[in-house]
């Protein structure tokens, strides 16, 4: 157990030291350094552990040293966001963040609570670890090429390189605190870590518009902590514990349902989604690895530690409402969006919507689905942002429209993007299997509002992954050719990446038996089971015969002798497929767009509703929960 | 054993009863309008002469995921003629769309572009109903599974009669019959050339055809187990009502116009939410 | 009558036509002249169509629409010129912009004259067109067969 407080704190003191470099080279190779060992390290930790019987571990009793060292932090953090908040007029923030340091101050000083274990590792967290580190730790390697490609191209931004990394790393460090924590305490100073380092890495560019977005973040997570703070007091009045397992066994309503609220910010959820959104803004693989693939797991995992505490209690159901809104929405939204970062943004507020919907249930199945769809989403999420971004530094836009025909002008990242966007939709990969199981569990909840949200939520998601599949495939000839600027480190991360999804899809059984199965039954005690070893064999073969057909028919069809013509136009082409003779008996260039249906899922049509309609439900829930709270 | 052989009757069967249907099909429409119409075979000439022909093609990509699609319908179908889960048949069903969709839009032309980026509303338009209509039978009788689903002492109909209803509407939408035909049609008065079929010539476009009748047969497949019970008679019932549903598509489609993309959208999901849900939430409650 | 093809598919192309002959072709698709009863479709897409049938005679500017849309209907292919503008040119033939009939541009198999021709003709003009797109089959094939 020695590694883990260096998972914790070796990203920390890189953190520390990557600034100071000055030179891109030695800061590229600390940085693969890092995510090399933290990744090294990580599995070692998950092998031995798992040699030693894979058991549920508490640790870290006495620690009154690092308490006061944690203590000093989050004032640290006060201080730093209160400056930056006077530089930039944005007085409310100071108040989020001073009233929660206070508060819990205040509780630290006055509560005596008893003690118990600070830290907890057990299967959840021993994922999340390997997610946080593997998923994360190759995101870094790709931000060394990426981020010397970024500056090449972007002038006009000052290069603070050094700090970006610095901020990644720190990152890193506090998730990894963040899923071992056990200690409400202990996880709120993580958690406040996430919030600011998010906050800083969206004002990277420093434009007026990063900086508006990233206050935006700032005071929505900031709002989700104070929840969080509001709750520690409570619990250690109540219980006198801080111990999260406590919270959760205890069943009170009330802390639970802020707790989850704090989580509801985290993960983006409805009313709260618009900072992510925003967050868009940031270098990619900022977007990659806080805004999809970890950071806003931080608060789906924060839900589903949550959720046995949350089954049949107004918060749980509070929460699936949302979750189940958020999914639908958002997906909705996601339709009328040209950005391909600003899709994957939707996308991933509707899928985390999902998960939260799962964890809001709080049964195994749901607690199932809701873990498998947060491995899949994690991997594939990953992958399609840093194909974005490789995309947007080679033809210089990440418009969907300007990405016509891109296998032919990219094609290694079309197959990547590709593999990407099939697997979070298609049958039978596995966001689709988990979608199956989140379905039944949804139906067996007595939950028809959220079978609609899912039907209807389903079909919305299907039409946007498609138009832009349809989009990257069409067989377009450029105009110009374009050259692949994408270095070999990105590609070594997105090779990875797709070779991970391949495998997770082939290996599906064997991950859902023998990694998501023993985490439901630590959460729960007991695992029943969620799809038969049948069932999963027949998806196996399905998906065997889904990737193996194209690559059958590929074969069927080479052989075969093709005439080729050019496109239909009327009988107006000029020679070639892209242009056609116009009215004025000139050349036309053709050009194709999908459609984006802006003025029925525009965004600024559906926004303001959709907050005003989850806020009233947040608003009316935490009153009810208050009222028999006090009651 | 059954399995196995029904399954093989669906593979080896599904496309001559499609191609049949098909003939029929166009022979009423024909009577209707007061002609006298093709041959009743008229479709299997189609397809040999479509088969026969030169292949032309403007891409390398299309006969390749025009395949994949054939034979992913063809799975699908063969799911649920082995009593598989119905969800899953589901699912690959969508699947095999979306091959079709990418392959009209791999031509990159217009035509098969606004062919294809309409079939895309047709699906998100069907896609809740259908997963609302699986999870109607899991309510009714306790199981994804068909076989399970027509095992049951009383047919799944009594309790989903909303939701037949709207899978009805949604049949109409997925074998291209009007109103709902706004991404290719059958008919000749297909006003964006041929939709996403507008590059499929010869072989490409006889393999497309036979997915249809592929799917023609799956539809009726999952009208059927609508009715079908533990009693033997059921089946017959089944197989009436299941042309009767087919007549009544036909009839449909003789009797009303093409509708606007957005009406069609709109109209699939309001019946979805009426039928479907409102049956759903009955379900649930009695449950 | 010979074997007639079976299942021809009909595009319908107009060249410079005054819309008279037009309005006959589609007349045939009508119930009193119905010619689905060959197996035939007026389908507006020369990827899926067997038979050109042309109206109007061939101007500048159609030339090479016409020359397209034949080179993508695929082998074995028939063209039937409908109307006396088609045939020869017609009233048209000495117009300044006016090539002449259609087999200027691409090889005509069947000609049915009239002004405008008839339904009955152009059914008939059809019928015949069948014959010989299916000796073009036959050939079509064997020479499948050689090539292989």
């Amino acid at each position: 157990m020695g590694i883990l407080p260096i998972l914790i704190v070796w990203p920390m003191i890189l953190a520390i030291i990557l600034p100071f470099l000055k030179a891109r080279r030695a800061r590229g190779i600390l940085a693969y350094i890092g995510a090399g060992s933290l990744m090294v390290l990580a599995v070692v930790f998950l092998l031995g552990w798992l040699f030693n019987g894979g058991q549920t571990q508490a640790l870290y009793v006495e620690t009154e040293a690092i308490d006061h060292l944690m203590t000093v932090g989050e004032l640290f953090l006060m201080v730093l966001i209160v400056v930056l908040s006077i530089r930039h007029r944005k007085y409310p923030v100071i108040l989020l963040s001073v009233g929660q340091t206070l508060l819990l101050l205040w509780t630290e000083f006055t509560m005596p609570v008893e003690g118990g274990a600070h830290m907890l590792v057990d299967g959840l967290s021993m994922l999340m670890c390997a997610i946080v580190a593997i998923i994360g730790g190759f995101i870094c390697i790709y931000a060394v090429g990426y981020m010397k490609t970024y500056h090449e191209h972007h002038k006009e931004y000052k290069d603070r390189s050094g700090f970006f990394f610095s901020m990644l790393f720190l990152f890193l460090g506090a998730m990894m605190g963040l899923v071992f924590s056990q200690n409400l305490v202990w996880l709120y100073f993580f958690w406040e870590i996430t919030s600011v380092v998010s906050f800083l890495l969206i004002g990277y560019t420093r434009t007026e518009e990063a900086v508006h977005n990233s206050f935006r973040a700032l005071w929505m997570n900031l709002l989700g902590g104070f929840g969080f703070a509001i709750a520690i007091p409570l619990v250690s009045s109540t219980l006198h514990s801080l111990q999260l397992a406590d919270v959760v066994a205890s069943g009170s309503v009330l802390p639970i349902a802020l707790l989850a609220f704090a989580g509801l910010t985290k993960s983006a959820q409805l009313p709260f989604s618009s900072w992510l959104l925003g967050a868009m803004v940031a270098p990619t693989p900022s977007s990659a690895l806080l805004h999809s693939a970890t950071m806003v797991k931080a608060g789906v995992y924060l839900l589903i530690r949550l959720s046995p505490g949350m089954h049949d209690t107004m918060a749980g159901i509070l929460v699936s409402l949302i979750g189940g809104f958020t999914f639908i929405a958002a997906s909705m939204m996601a339709i009328a969006q040209t950005d391909a970062k600003k899709v994957l943004a939707f996308s991933t507020v509707s899928n985390l919507g999902l998960i939260v919907a799962c964890a809001g249930i709080g049964v195994e199945e749901t607690i199932w689905a809701a873990v498998l769809l947060m491995i899949f989403h994690a991997i594939s999420k990953s992958m399609l942002f840093q194909a974005v971004g490789a995309v947007e530094n080679s033809i210089g836009s990440r418009n969907i429209e300007r990405m016509h025909g891109l296998i032919l002008r990219l094609p290694k990242l079309t197959y990547i993007m590709g593999i990407g966007i099939a697997g979070m939709y298609l049958a039978p990969f596995g966001m689709l299997i988990s979608k199956w199981v989140a379905l039944r569990s949804f139906v067996d909840a007595d939950n028809v509002l959220l079978v609609l949200f899912l039907a209807f939520g389903s079909a919305t998601t299907m039409l946007y992954w498609t138009k832009w599949l349809t989009k990257i495939i069409s067989q377009h000839k450029p105009k110009e050719i374009e050259k692949d600027v994408t270095l070999r480190d990105q590609y070594l991360s997105m090779g990875v990446h797709a070779v991970l999804m391949l495998l997770l899809c082939f290996l599906f059984p064997i991950v859902a038996r023998y990694a998501v199965d023993p985490i439901i039954n630590e959460i729960f005690g007991n695992v029943e089971e969620v799809l038969s070893m049948n069932e999963l064999t027949t998806m196996a073969i399905m998906l065997v015969s889904v990737l193996l057909i194209p690559a059958i028919m590929f074969l069927v069809t080479r052989s075969a002798k093709r005439s080729y013509v050019p496109i239909y136009m009327s009988g107006a082409n000029m020679g070639d497929n892209t242009y056609f003779v116009n009215s004025y008996g000139e050349p036309e260039h053709l050009y194709l767009t999908n459609w984006y249906l802006r003025f029925q899922f525009g965004m600024r049509k559906l926004m303001r509703p959709c907050e005003m309609i989850a806020m009233a439900a947040i608003v009316i829930f935490i009153c009810v929960i208050i009222g028999g709270a006090v009651a | 054993m059954i399995q196995v052989i029904s399954v093989i009757a669906y593979l080896v069967g599904a496309p001559l009863l499609g191609g049949f249907l098909d003939g029929c099909d166009r022979t009423v429409s024909a009577r209707m309008q007061g002609r006298q119409g093709p041959p009743l075979l008229q479709p299997f000439y189609d397809l040999s002469k479509l088969f026969h022909k030169q292949i032309l093609a403007v891409n390398s990509l299309q006969l390749l995921l025009n395949l994949c699609y054939l034979v992913l319908l063809a799975i699908a179908g063969a799911m649920l003629f082995a009593g598989a889960d119905i969800l899953m048949c589901l699912f690959i069903l969508s699947t095999a769309d979306m091959f079709l969709i990418v392959a009209a839009a791999s031509d990159s032309s217009p035509y098969s572009s606004i062919g294809a980026n309409r079939e895309m509303i047709q699906v998100m338009a069907c896609e809740p109903l259908t997963l609302l209509m699986a999870v109607g039978f899991y309510l009714t009788t306790g199981s994804f599974q068909v076989k399970d689903i027509i095992a049951q002492p009383v047919s799944a109909v009594v309790m989903m009669p909303g939701l037949l209803f709207g899978f009805f509407v949604i049949m109409a939408v997925k074998l291209r019959k009007s109103p709902f035909d706004c991404a290719t049609s059958h008919h000749a008065h297909q006003e964006i050339v041929k939709g996403l079929t507008t590059e499929m010539s010869g072989p490409t476009f006889a393999i497309m055809n036979i997915a249809e009748y592929y799917e023609i047969i799956l539809m009726l497949g999952i009208v059927a187990i609508f009715f079908i019970n533990a009693t033997w008679w059921s089946w017959i019932v089944a197989l009436v009502l299941c042309a009767v549903a087919f007549f009544l598509e036909t009839l449909w489609d003789n009797i009303s116009a093409r509708l606007k993309w957005m009406t069609l959208f709109k109209g699939c999901w309001i019946v979805t939410l009426l039928a479907g849900g409102i049956n759903i939430l009955v379900l649930m409650l009695i449950r | 009558m010979a074997k007639l093809a079976k299942s021809p598919w009909l595009l319908h192309y107009d060249g410079s036509s005054c819309n008279g002959c037009d309005i006959e072709v589609l007349a045939c698709t009508t119930p009193v002249y119905d010619i689905e009863r060959f197996g035939i479709y007026n389908t507006g897409d020369p990827f899926q169509a067997d038979i050109l049938l042309i109206t109007g005679g061939i101007n500048s500017q159609s030339e090479s629409v016409v020359k397209q849309i034949y080179s993508q209907m695929p082998e074995p292919k028939v063209v039937v010129a409908v109307g006396i503008c088609a045939c020869t040119g017609g009233v048209f033939k000495e117009c300044y912009n006016i090539k002449g009939g259609v087999d200027t541009v691409i090889p005509v198999d069947v000609y049915v004259p009239g002004c405008a021709a008839r339904p009955q003709a152009i059914i008939d003009g059809v019928v015949q067109a069948l014959e010989i797109l299916q000796k073009k089959r036959d050939d079509f094939e064997q020479k499948k067969k050689a090539g292989a």
